[in-house]
């Protein structure tokens, strides 16, 4: 007899008599990985902070006091990015969507269940030995050949294990819907989950395929990519503009889900959200330039040369114009949803609203950067870019998590303590970002911590910044103790705590292993809503 | 009080096929990426003059010989992969499950032809890893495409586990088996044109 993946057993492998640590290790319930990928994106969170708060306090004094070398300083800017961007935005919300998308298409279990689960195990895996790697000297201008390899085969791992759980998520979306969901009646966070998940699934490859051929190239040859040196030329793409989009997509869906069910009101013109976030994923296309793809415009006169200019604007505006277009898109129709309405004033709120006006921040400044009439390329301005988008990314999923919490543990965060921490957040953003961006026109170089010096308060912009990053850290490490406190021993959320209008809510909180105990068939994009209104429940 | 047990699941619609639908247009990112970035390469290379083509990119070295017959042979047994692997769905939708099995056998025979050819390619050719660009790269591009043949022969193994056992239940991941061997010959042809024939 052959045994196969079904949703039964899938929810089965978490109810056995096992261990716990071998239930944890073993375990293939969509909910339980969710919780894994979120629990450890909490911790390289810190890590990814704790070292950006290092880099930045080396800016200050640029040509006095250091703590580390050029070198090693090259290479614990690399370990930030990575674990800001791979260690910590990607599994929260990769971790999200595993959990909670199943529940709000009424699916009993992911599609692969497995597959997800072998995903975050080979994440994490990947996500250590490059961290390993970079710590013995290797990774990005790494000095010490064999842990350059290692960084290099690593990273791939990691990124192998995020693409089996964007597999998982696209098929879930495309297979596993209730009877009567259409893709376009999904929730918006199963939308942009599926349309983010297909996403990396266009772009992670191309980023394996270009490590392949520097690891190979590096351990061999070091004849064709700039050997140690050339790392971030060929896969730095992936740990900045616009490809951090991209990682954000997900939760754009929370912002369009969580601001009607706050605001007790519908979505304004559902299906140009729907739009909306898909604009949002031609970002991918950088991943098939390798570099930023700028708007060379040289001052002239507009019609001169008016077919080269052309030609420049095309690709300019597909990989960098059109993602912002989506992310205004997404923002205005949360705007005229909450014109009509009265929100609650619960935590979620200030998370999506707040969090979408960095990415928005960072997609913007990231426009400019590409223009290179604005003389920024270079310069540390694309890191304030950076640092809006991945902060922003980091309070959206704070948002998730506030919201979606009672599903994952049956608790609630108490709205008065996450309140706070979600203006604090916003304020640890916006001087994270804004220094750096006026320090980019100043010309304060970008990938270095020390031999520069420009005319203007340069160690101001650089305080303010390590300041930030401090206060991010602190909001960060605030927000994780509130959530361990509020979801092992706050009070009980009950299964529908927000009122709402989606599936996810039809079950109980924390869902059993097989998710729903009834077929749910669904009638329209606000499943829970019918059956409220038919009188079958509340 | 006797409980119900709850409704059953709706039937995955096609999940297998999906999930190797998407894998197959990831893949085809991971290669056409690869070959993407040896274009540009090849295309960056200075020119140099051959005695029978007069000025060509000097992009292989002047001494590797690509082994033309093995490389022709290897593309056409992947088409006949393919055929092979659509005889094993157009059998088992017949319930002809003799057929069905000595087609799945036929695929994973002929796949593993292409997997020899590949190895008689590197033994012939010679290439050092460390001679250069083009080496470096020809072994990275031409090792993730056995990669990829590899999972081929073992998806090709599971399936035929699977259809012995199942029976017709089991179609859908013939099916699915099948699409992936036409990702990898599509595939293949690209790497073909490039790499052996256009160098």
């Amino acid at each position: 007899m052959t045994s196969t993946e079904t949703h039964h057993a899938a929810g089965a492998a978490s109810s056995t008599d096992a261990p716990a640590i071998a239930t944890w290790l073993t375990t293939a319930d969509h909910k339980q990985v969710g919780r894994l990928f979120i629990g450890t994106g909490l911790v390289g969170l810190l890590g990814g902070l704790v070292l950006a708060v290092l880099v930045a306090f080396e800016r200050i004094d640029a040509e006095g006091f250091q703590l580390l070398d050029s070198g090693s300083a090259t290479q614990v800017l690399s370990a930030a990015r990575l674990l800001l961007t791979f260690g910590a935005v990607a599994p929260l919300v990769m971790g999200l969507a595993v959990a909670i998308v199943p529940l709000q298409l009424g699916s009993r279990s992911i599609a692969f269940p497995r597959v997800a689960a072998s995903g975050f195990w080979m994440w994490l895996t990947g996500l250590v030995l490059s961290v390993a790697a970079i710590i013995g000297n290797g990774g990005p201008s790494g000095g010490e050949s064999e842990m350059v390899d290692l960084y290099l085969a690593a990273s791939v791992v990691m990124v192998l294990g995020l693409a089996l759980a964007a597999l998982s998520i696209a098929v879930t979306g495309l297979t596993s819907r209730a009877p009567g969901m259409g893709l376009l009646r999904a929730p918006f966070f199963s939308w942009s989950s599926f349309v983010g998940s297909i996403a990396l699934l266009m772009s992670l490859p191309v980023f394996i395929g270009t490590s392949v051929y520097l690891y190979v190239d590096h351990r061999y040859a070091r004849a064709a990519f700039g050997g140690n040196f050339g790392v971030n030329n060929w896969v730095g793409w992936a740990i900045s503009q616009p490809f951090t989009y991209v990682l954000a997509i997900p939760v754009l869906g929370f912002v369009l889900d969580a601001i009607p069910v706050l605001g007790r009101t519908r979505l304004a013109q559902r299906p140009a959200a729907n739009v909306a976030v898909g604009l949002v994923s031609v970002a991918i296309l950088a991943s098939l330039t390798h570099r930023a793809v700028t708007l060379p415009w040289e001052g002239d006169g507009f019609f001169s040369g008016l077919g080269t200019k052309i030609a420049d604007l095309l690709p300019f505006g597909l990989v960098n114009v059109i993602p912002l277009l989506g992310l205004l898109g997404v923002l205005g129709l949360t705007m005229l949803t909450l014109k009509s309405a009265k929100p609650m004033l619960a935590a979620p709120l200030p998370f999506a609203v707040l969090g979408l006006l960095m990415i928005l921040l960072g997609a913007a400044s990231h426009l400019l950067y590409t223009v290179e009439d604005a003389a920024l390329g270079g310069t540390i301005f694309e890191a304030g870019s950076y640092v809006a988008v991945t902060f922003g990314t980091v309070l959206l999923a704070f948002g998730g998590l506030t919201y979606w919490g009672p599903k994952l543990w049956g608790r609630r965060i108490p709205d008065k303590a996450a309140l706070p921490l979600a203006l604090l957040g916003f304020v640890a953003a916006a001087l994270g970002s804004l220094p750096y961006m006026i320090a980019g026109f100043a010309d304060q170089p970008a990938g270095v911590v020390d031999g520069f010096a420009y005319s203007g308060p340069q160690e101001l912009w650089n305080v303010v910044t390590t300041g930030a990053f401090a206060l991010m850290l602190l909001v960060s490490l605030a927000f994780i103790g509130l959530a361990v406190r509020s979801f092992t021993a706050g009070e009980a959320a009950g299964d529908d705590p927000w009122d709402g209008t989606t599936l996810e809510w039809a079950t109980s909180s924390p869902p059993p292993a097989d998710n729903f105990s009834d077929l749910i068939v669904v009638g329209s994009e606000y499943p829970l809503a019918d059956i409220k209104n038919s009188g079958k429940v509340g | 009080m006797l409980t119900l047990p709850p409704a059953p699941q709706p039937a995955p619609k096609r999940q297998v096929f999906v999930g190797t639908a998407l894998v197959s247009a990831a893949a085809t990112m991971l290669v056409g990426g690869m070959l993407a970035i040896w274009s540009q390469f090849r295309a960056d290379a200075p020119f140099r003059e051959s005695p029978r083509r007069g000025p060509i990119k000097d992009w292989m070295p002047k001494d590797i010989v690509v082994p033309e017959v093995a490389a022709n042979m290897m593309l056409i047994a992947f088409f006949v992969v393919c055929v092979m692997a659509q005889w094993a769905v157009w059998s088992a939708k017949r319930n002809d499950r003799q057929h069905a099995g000595m087609a799945l056998g036929m695929t994973l025979l002929m796949g593993l032809a292409t997997l020899n050819a590949q190895l008689f390619i590197w033994s012939q050719m010679g290439v050092d890893v460390r001679g250069g660009a083009f080496n470096s790269m020809f072994y990275a591009i031409t090792g993730v495409m056995t990669f990829l043949v590899i999972a081929g022969l073992v998806y090709t193994a599971v399936a035929t586990f699977r259809y012995l056992g199942r029976g017709n239940s089991d179609v859908p991941t013939l099916s699915a088996h099948a699409l992936y061997w036409y990702f990898l010959t599509a595939a293949f042809s690209a790497v073909w044109f490039v790499v052996y024939v256009q160098k």
